[in-house]
């Protein structure tokens, strides 16, 4: 169990979960935030920082939401559990369906 | 600044750890933090809140043991502020001090029969499973049949799950042995959560809620009509996303078999609490139908009630405070008395901006404190020269029994060493004198 980020942070990053994430468990990738399944402590203030609405509890997530539970964890292959964020800072890239989709209002 | 400086946090709670975070890891202002609690123990309602049953939000303890543990941090445990030690007094001897001493009072609902026996604040019910010291440890004996909860926030949801969890699941918490027990043996069947509005404007949250009805140990039951909404409600579920998912699970818990379990939690909405009934104890909540279906005031018969209608704050001499708000009245943290901006006085977390938001909200809350407290004690330099005399010394040769980083330390050791000896990871010790005990088993040999 574990909050999740979803699509709707793609480009939008606003990063208030950031600031109020009491275990510095969300990662921040090229093009969306990641919460690191084996960190997050299922506080819940991302999902009521966000802007966006963007983040999800895993029992909320929907069949369209449902893959990002596996995106936010895969994310996390070869980096492990460095235990906060701004200690790793940015690890400059996305899982791979992120950085495949589509920007806005790019063709 | 020409000296370093000293700042006074008034609680060890989430938001004043987080103060002294951003205070001891900025090295540009050298500062000397002191965290003073009135618990032999520290970390708030992180230790005496959070439901037992959620250890991994619990795990937060081991972030806010990093902060407390920093060379220029001190934790103050077992001073009350306010009788131990006055604020004035405490202010002469620090530039700053940052009252974040939380909201722990329960509110009252003020109808006829709330101090009949049986009637409690779910506060004082979290505060005695929690193993508080100052809730006594035969504070609850659980004997009734049927209870009622009124209200319908996160709280709401802990205390009801706690009255149904079984022995195992218990023991697989840090509660103390004998609240293991009146909890096992409790007699309590049918449990019913009552909201004043209706379930659009419910409080809890959609993942609180999921875990209510994933429990094994009893029935979840949601009214259909209940779920019939008005256009109000409609309005707001349409602007709040977390709302529309709460509701979706409430219909999907409405569609559900009653398993026949032996306990069950029901769901009562827009009902509105009007009256206590009973002669030497409680007997039944009158409740008022507030959506219009029916101007008969519905009777709940129940011989155990815990309101859960949201924490207040409490004042400490010395301080300015707002009793209608129960918050510290503050700009961005400065504390505002009746002559404006009390020198050197903070406030963060709850007593600074009223119960509300999640641990993580007192991030950035405590964050807009501090920079408050900087940005002032860089434009004026500090001109008073604080009063002779570490305060705690001063307090230890006042013989107050101060129980510091190395006590809590030995405290700790010793509820993992009790939980082992019963065959469980960790067993909060209740009683004042148990901690206290404990904190200076080991003084002499803290390794």
């Amino acid at each position: 169990m574990t909050y999740v980020v979803t699509q709707a942070c793609v480009d939008v990053k606003d990063r208030s979960c950031v600031d109020q994430c009491p275990v510095d468990c969300i990662y921040e990738g090229e093009r969306m935030m990641y919460i690191h399944p084996d960190e997050c402590v299922d506080c819940g203030a991302c999902e009521a920082a966000c802007p966006v609405s963007a983040i999800f509890y895993s029992y909320d997530l929907t069949p369209e939401s449902e893959p990002f539970l596996e995106i936010n964890a895969q994310f996390f292959a070869g980096i492990g559990s460095p235990a906060g964020a701004s200690k790793l800072g940015r690890p400059g890239r996305d899982h791979k369906f992120v950085a495949s989709l589509p920007h806005a209002g790019r063709p | 600044m020409t000296h370093p400086l000293s700042v006074a946090i008034v609680g060890s709670g989430p938001s004043g750890a987080y103060c002294a975070r951003l205070l001891s890891e900025d090295g540009s202002l050298d500062a000397r933090v002191d965290v003073y609690d009135r618990l032999p123990a520290p970390y708030g309602l992180v230790r005496y809140g959070v439901a037992p049953d959620h250890q991994k939000i619990k795990s937060i303890t081991a972030s806010l043991a990093e902060i407390l543990e920093h060379p220029r941090v001190r934790f103050v445990g077992n001073v009350a502020v306010g009788s131990d030690v006055s604020l004035d007094g405490l202010r002469r001897h620090y530039d700053a001090v940052i009252l974040a001493c939380g909201a722990s009072v329960g509110r009252r609902l003020g109808i006829t029969g709330e101090d009949l026996p049986g009637v409690f604040s779910a506060t004082d019910f979290v505060a005695w499973y929690s193993g508080h010291p100052d809730a006594a440890v035969d504070r609850f004996s659980l004997t009734a049949e049927q209870a009622v909860v009124i209200g319908v926030g996160n709280v709401a949801l802990d205390v009801a799950r706690m009255l149904v969890r079984t022995a195992d699941e218990l023991r697989r918490t840090d509660v103390p042995e004998h609240v293991v027990e009146v909890l096992a043996a409790s007699s309590i069947r049918e449990i019913t959560i009552v909201g004043r509005r209706g379930p659009a404007f419910a409080k809890f949250t959609s993942k609180e809620l999921a875990e209510l009805g994933a429990l094994e140990s009893a029935d979840v039951v949601v009214d259909p009509a209940d779920l019939i909404l008005d256009e109000e409600q409609e309005a707001a579920l349409a602007a709040n996303p977390a709302a529309r998912r709460v509701l979706g699970k409430l219909r999907a818990m409405a569609d559900r078999e009653p398993r026949g379990g032996e306990r069950s939690i029901r769901f009562a909405f827009a009902c509105r609490p009007a009256e206590f009934l009973g002669t030497t104890a409680v007997e039944a909540v009158r409740f008022q139908r507030s959506l219009g279906r029916s101007s008969e005031p519905v009777d709940v018969p129940a011989q155990f009630v815990l309101r859960s209608i949201g924490y207040h704050g409490s004042r400490l001499a010395d301080m300015p405070f707002d009793e209608r708000t129960g918050t510290v009245p503050n700009d961005v943290g400065r504390v505002i008395g009746p002559d404006g901006p009390v020198p050197g006085l903070y406030a963060a977390g709850w007593i600074k901006r009223g119960p509300t938001g999640v641990i993580g909200t007192n991030r950035p809350d405590a964050s807009e404190t501090v920079r408050a407290l900087v940005d002032d004690m860089r434009a004026a330099p500090l001109k008073r020269a604080a009063a002779p005399g570490d305060p705690v010394d001063l307090l230890r040769l006042g013989g107050k029994a101060i129980v510091d980083w190395a006590g809590w330390r030995a405290i700790d050791r010793a509820e993992r060493e009790y939980g082992e000896r019963l065959g469980r990871d960790r067993v909060k010790l209740h009683d004042r004198t148990r901690l206290l005990d404990a904190a200076s088993a080991t003084d002499a040999s803290e390794d």
